[in-house]
Formats: structure tokens, C-alpha cells, sequence
């Protein structure tokens, strides 16, 4: 079997029957067991769940992060009413800055604010990476594979967080700030739409000023095999080494914007390209004039 | 529907112990095992028959005996105990005999079971967290073992393609866990320090082996036609796991772990092949979900796999292994089945 072209493991046979007679199968030596989930909490010594992340580490790391928030960035939000308090839905955001600034906010924000978990969705990229992957995942970080998304919030019913400009929003330079990029290929759309899961808009405002980038080093990112790599503003105040983990006290202002339903089926095979990329666009519009609207309001970069 | 079935792998643990199942039901008549080796437990009226590897004999039997079941547990999951040549002679060739035979012009076979594993997925960074049975792995395989059974789930396509007739059921099955078995995980897990890489601390999920017995008998009596991932409920990490177990870990590095695994094998402590070096760096996990639609209801989940193993372990440590109760003598065997002078009920 060539290399290249891994094998699909589907064997296409008929679905199987709902037909059951499970009672003549051998009695089992242990009757089945009745409340599962009790039952692995007695055996379970961590809290990690089906996703990586965990409660306990996640705790220990608001504590830490709580002064950054709150007298760093001095985070603001409006409209936190928009976000349901229990069901799935699929949190939509703007992306910025070198060292994106703005996930950790907003799921420090509503992981405190509303009391539920927030899954944020990135690169497969950290999950290679040692240690550092693994103490992302347990923060509630999870690859963005389709499937992931759909599981989180279709079975598991969560919040799912996702920056469909992805590494062209956090790459981008400081001229362009608060322009946003496509949005993908509306991937987020459709699995908002198979999941049957409100989108619901998030405009950040602050993080494209908390680390801009001046200029863009294509050749040595090529040779590193990064996305991009910059030079920040940060690295020329605070030196080289400081400045790349460093932001700068920028005002964080955040606003929720109504929930976005699809009028489709959901559990589609596919949905039509053209209604993907009109909702995609829809999206994308909503968060653009929302920013638009709080630059209008916005009288200084550090106050607010 | 099953009253004249066929196992492979007879010698393994599987083989016999669905061998015993089977026994045990008045309405299966013939219970034919093959096997290059004894079986390994004692049986009462199954009748053995020595193959070599590849079941080239198999067509004779099936015409013969006019099985209607065919029970493939002899699948090798465990690289780490044959060669590359010998795994692709029995999963790859032992395959493609057994189907031949099951498609012959006149064939009775209306039924396949195949025992295969969540192998086939691979384990990979890109992967999704949880794999259903249609989603497609991420990399090309690797190693032999994932290769031989990519090669075996498409002959079972080809197969199931053209003998509408047959009943094809394929059952992927994780990591097992048990009292019972040997393979890398458990050896790892009786070390007194079991290795991680550094760095990492994936998901794995466990099936218990008596939920490998369920699930193959299940296929067995019920018709469940299609691909299924069998697995325990829920991923640990295998930190998890090793405290569970009760055992500190040693970290490998993250780079060049083969070579790092290299003299725990020289010292033959443990043989860590290179897919459960994947495993212990990206975990894996499937959806178990399809297989419990369709009827079947699992005894364990993950971390109660765990636990019992921790739980036989911890007997282990106060009254030894046990070793092997039983050995099979062919003379014994064959004296009881068909002796005359063995007064046989009805």
C-alpha cells in the first residue's frame, strides 16, 4: 500500500439492524453495570475529561491569570446574556495579535462570569508539541478537527470556541488592525449547521494593540516552518526576549452579539456551498461592524 | 443462526475462550478450532485440527464439516511477538485463505465474524479525539501491523462486496486489558516503573476482556452486519492509568524514542513497539456508539478496565501468577471424543 495515500478503514457494509436479542448472549459473569459515570468517579484518581482539559488545572490557572485580566487588559464585557447557560453553541471571534491574547481572555471571562467550560479550538500544531501540548489540552485547548467540534457540541453540548481567520488574523500586521480576514472556508458554518448549534459572535477589541506587529520575517518562518514570524513592537520596548511574551495594557472590550441560527436540517452530509459562505459572510459582517462601532466609541488604546 | 462454527486461532485466548462459550449452548452442534498451536484452555467437544499459519487446509474443513459460522479471532495485534513475515503470513494470507474458502461456488459459510483492531486508525496528531467507523486515518501506516490489517478490512470489503449472502460482521477493538492476557500495555503496567514520553500524557481507552468475549459472542448469536469500534466508555490519560495502577513513571524523550525504547528491549524488559510509542505520545480514542446501538451492552467502561487490572494485579502480588493449569494432550482429547468406550449422553 503506497505511503501517500492512506487507506480508507471504511468497509461499506449495510448499517446494522436495530434488531436486538441481547439476552442470548451468555450471562455475563458481573451483571452490567447500571450508573457507569458513579461508578468511575470512584475508580477515576484525576479529573480530566473526554477532552484533555481539567476542572482543577483550569482553577489553578484562573488564579494565576485573574490579575492579567482584570488589572492588565481590564477586561470588559456586554451582551454575556447572549451565551445560553447550558446547550452547545459555537462561539465566533476576531483574531489578533502576534501571540493571540485574545483566547485566553475570553475563556477566562466567560469560564468566570457564567460558571461553564470553554473548549477553545486551534492547531493540531500544539498537540506535537511536548509538554506544551499537554498543558494546553488539560486549559481546555482541543484541535480543530470537524469531528472534535461536532462531538463538542452536538453530544456533549458545549462551548466550543473557534477563530475562523485563524493564523492570517493573528498574522497580520499593525496597518491592517481590525480588518478582518476571510473566514476560512465557512468550515465553522457547517458544523454549526450540522450540529444544529446557535453561532454566536464574539467582537474583541484590544488584542490587535496588546502585541501589533511591525514586520514579518517570511524567510526565517519558512525555515522554522512557522506560519509566520514577526517582529512585535513589544520586542523594540521591552528587548527581545521579554517582548515576545510580554503584552502591552491594552483595553480589553468585548461584545456578544445575538446568536445566529440556520433554518437547515441538521446531521446533513454536506450543506450548499453557496448558503455555507453567505452565512460564513454573515458572520464575518456582524463582528466587522460590531468593531467598527466600538473603535467609533473608543477615545484611547489603554483606557477604553 | 450459528450451529456449526469455525474458529481460527484456537490457540490463543480468544480462540479457546469462545470455544468454552460456545460449548456451552445446546443449539451450536460443530465447533471446529484450528490453530498451529494446543488450545489453551480445556475443552470438551470442540474438535481441534493443526493447521499451519496461513490456513491453507481451511477450504477442505469448511466443504467437510459444512460450517455456516466462521469466527476469524486470529488476527496478530501484538507485533512485538512474531516477525513482520510471520504477522503478514497469518493476518494477510491467513485471510485471504479463509474468505477463499468462505466464497467457494458451494459454500455453506453465511456468516464471517472478524476480530480486527482500532490499529487501523493509527494514532496521529491530526487525529480527531474520538474516531467513528467511517472516519479515514490521518497518515499512511506506518508499521507492518497497521498495513496487514488495512490489507485484511480491504479483502473483507471485496468479500462482503461480493457475497451479499454472507453476513459480515467487523469488530475494531482497542487496547485490552485483562487478568488473563499479555500485551505491551500490560506488560508496561507490571513493570515496577512504567515508561511515558516525556512531555505527553495521552488519552487511551481500554476494552476489558470479558467485553471482548461479549462483543465477539454477541456477533455471534445476534446479526449485527457492519463495522464496529468496540471500547470501553471514556479515555484516561495514561497518567491516570499508572496511578490506578499504583506504579511511578519514568519519562522517555520525546525525540528519537525508538532509540531510547532500544535497551529496554535489549534488556528484555519490555518491548515497546512502534505504534504504542505513537499511542503513548497522541492516545487514541473511537466512538463506541454504533456497536451499542445495535444492542450490545458493555460490562466496563475505561477506567473500571483499569481498575480490575489494578485489582489483579494487587492478587497477583499476594499469591504469585498463576501459571498455565492446562496443557493439552492430543491422545487424552481424542480418546474422550470418540472413544467408544466414553459413555456419551443422548
Amino acid at each position: 500500500m503506497p505511503e501517500h495515500s492512506p487507506e480508507p478503514p471504511v468497509i461499506d457494509l449495510t448499517e446494522p439492524v436495530g434488531a436486538t436479542s441481547s439476552e442470548l448472549v451468555p450471562v455475563p459473569s458481573e451483571p452490567p453495570r447500571a450508573d457507569r459515570s458513579d461508578l468511575d468517579d470512584a475508580v477515576r484518581h484525576g479529573d480530566v475529561d473526554a477532552w484533555g482539559r481539567s476542572e482543577h488545572m483550569r482553577q489553578i490557572a484562573r488564579t494565576i491569570y485573574d490579575p492579567v485580566y482584570r488589572h492588565w487588559f481590564r477586561a470588559e464585557w456586554e451582551g454575556l446574556e447572549h451565551i445560553p447557560a447550558e446547550g452547545g453553541a459555537l462561539l465566533v471571534a476576531n483574531h489578533a495579535a502576534a501571540i493571540p491574547s485574545d483566547a485566553p481572555v475570553i475563556m477566562h471571562g466567560i469560564e468566570s462570569e457564567l460558571g461553564r467550560p470553554v473548549y477553545g479550538m486551534a492547531e493540531y500544531l500544539f498537540r506535537a508539541l511536548p509538554v506544551i501540548g499537554t498543558l494546553w489540552s488539560r486549559m481546555g485547548g482541543v484541535p480543530a478537527h470537524p469531528d472534535n467540534a461536532y462531538r463538542l457540541l452536538h453530544d456533549d453540548r458545549q462551548l466550543a470556541l473557534v477563530f475562523p481567520e485563524g493564523s492570517k488574523g493573528t498574522g497580520k500586521l499593525y496597518r491592517d488592525r481590525y480588518t478582518l480576514h476571510r473566514f476560512g472556508r465557512g468550515g465553522f458554518v457547517e458544523i454549526a449547521m450540522r450540529s444544529g448549534a446557535p453561532v454566536i459572535p464574539i467582537a474583541v477589541v484590544g488584542a490587535e494593540e496588546s502585541m501589533p506587529t511591525l514586520w514579518k520575517l517570511p524567510r526565517l518562518a519558512k525555515m522554522l516552518n512557522l506560519p509566520y514570524f514577526p517582529v512585535t513592537a513589544n520586542q523594540l520596548v521591552f528587548g527581545p526576549l521579554l517582548g515576545a511574551v510580554m503584552y502591552f495594557p491594552a483595553k480589553f472590550r468585548l461584545r456578544v452579539l445575538p446568536p445566529i441560527t440556520f433554518d437547515v436540517p441538521p446531521d446533513q452530509e454536506r450543506y450548499s456551498r453557496s448558503r455555507v459562505m453567505e452565512a460564513a459572510d454573515q458572520v464575518r459582517e456582524a463582528i466587522q461592524q460590531a468593531l467598527y462601532d466600538m473603535l467609533r466609541t473608543r477615545r484611547s488604546v489603554w483606557f477604553g | 443462526m450459528a450451529s456449526r462454527v469455525l474458529i481460527t486461532g484456537l490457540g490463543s485466548y480468544w480462540g479457546s475462550r469462545l470455544a468454552q462459550h460456545l460449548e456451552a449452548r445446546d443449539d451450536v452442534d460443530v465447533i471446529v478450532g484450528l490453530d498451529v498451536d494446543d488450545p489453551r484452555l480445556p475443552l470438551e467437544r470442540t474438535e481441534f485440527v493443526r493447521s499451519d499459519s496461513s490456513y491453507s487446509i481451511l477450504h477442505r474443513i469448511v466443504e467437510a464439516t459444512r460450517i455456516d459460522t466462521i469466527l476469524h479471532t486470529h488476527l496478530v495485534v501484538d507485533s512485538t511477538q512474531l516477525g513482520g513475515r510471520a504477522v503478514h503470513e497469518i493476518n494477510v494470507i491467513g485471510t485471504m485463505n479463509l474468505l477463499a474458502a468462505a466464497s467457494a461456488a458451494d459454500t455453506t459459510v453465511r456468516k464471517v465474524i472478524v476480530k480486527s483492531s482500532t490499529l487501523v486508525y493509527g494514532s496521529n496528531f491530526k487525529d480527531p479525539y474520538y474516531f467513528r467507523e467511517g472516519t479515514q486515518r490521518t497518515r499512511g501506516a506506518r508499521t507492518g501491523i497497521e498495513r496487514s490489517h488495512l490489507e485484511v478490512e480491504a479483502f473483507l470489503r471485496d468479500f462482503a462486496e461480493d457475497n451479499p449472502h454472507v453476513l459480515v460482521s467487523l469488530l475494531r477493538f482497542t487496547n485490552v486489558l485483562g487478568d488473563n492476557l499479555d500485551t505491551p500495555f500490560s506488560r508496561a503496567l507490571r513493570l515496577p516503573v512504567v515508561p511515558e514520553v516525556f512531555g505527553f500524557d495521552p488519552k487511551l481507552q481500554f476494552t476489558h476482556e470479558s467485553d471482548v468475549e461479549g462483543a465477539l459472542m454477541f456477533a455471534t448469536l445476534d446479526d449485527v452486519p457492519g463495522v464496529f469500534n468496540v471500547a470501553g466508555d471514556g479515555t484516561l490519560p495514561w497518567s491516570e492509568v499508572c496511578s490506578i495502577v499504583g506504579k511511578p513513571r519514568i519519562p522517555m524523550p520525546p525525540i528519537a524514542t525508538n532509540v531510547a525504547a532500544e535497551p529496554l528491549r535489549l534488556a528484555r524488559l519490555l518491548d515497546m513497539p512502534p505504534e504504542m510509542l505513537m499511542l503513548l505520545r497522541y492516545g487514541r480514542g473511537v466512538d463506541n456508539s454504533r456497536f451499542k446501538r445495535a444492542g450490545y451492552r458493555y460490562r466496563y467502561s475505561s477506567a473500571a478496565t483499569v481498575d480490575q487490572f489494578a485489582r489483579g494485579l494487587r492478587l497477583e502480588r499476594s499469591v504469585g501468577s498463576r501459571g498455565p493449569e492446562y496443557r493439552y494432550e492430543r491422545d487424552v482429547e481424542a480418546f474422550f471424543r470418540h472413544s467408544p468406550a466414553v459413555v456419551r449422553d443422548s
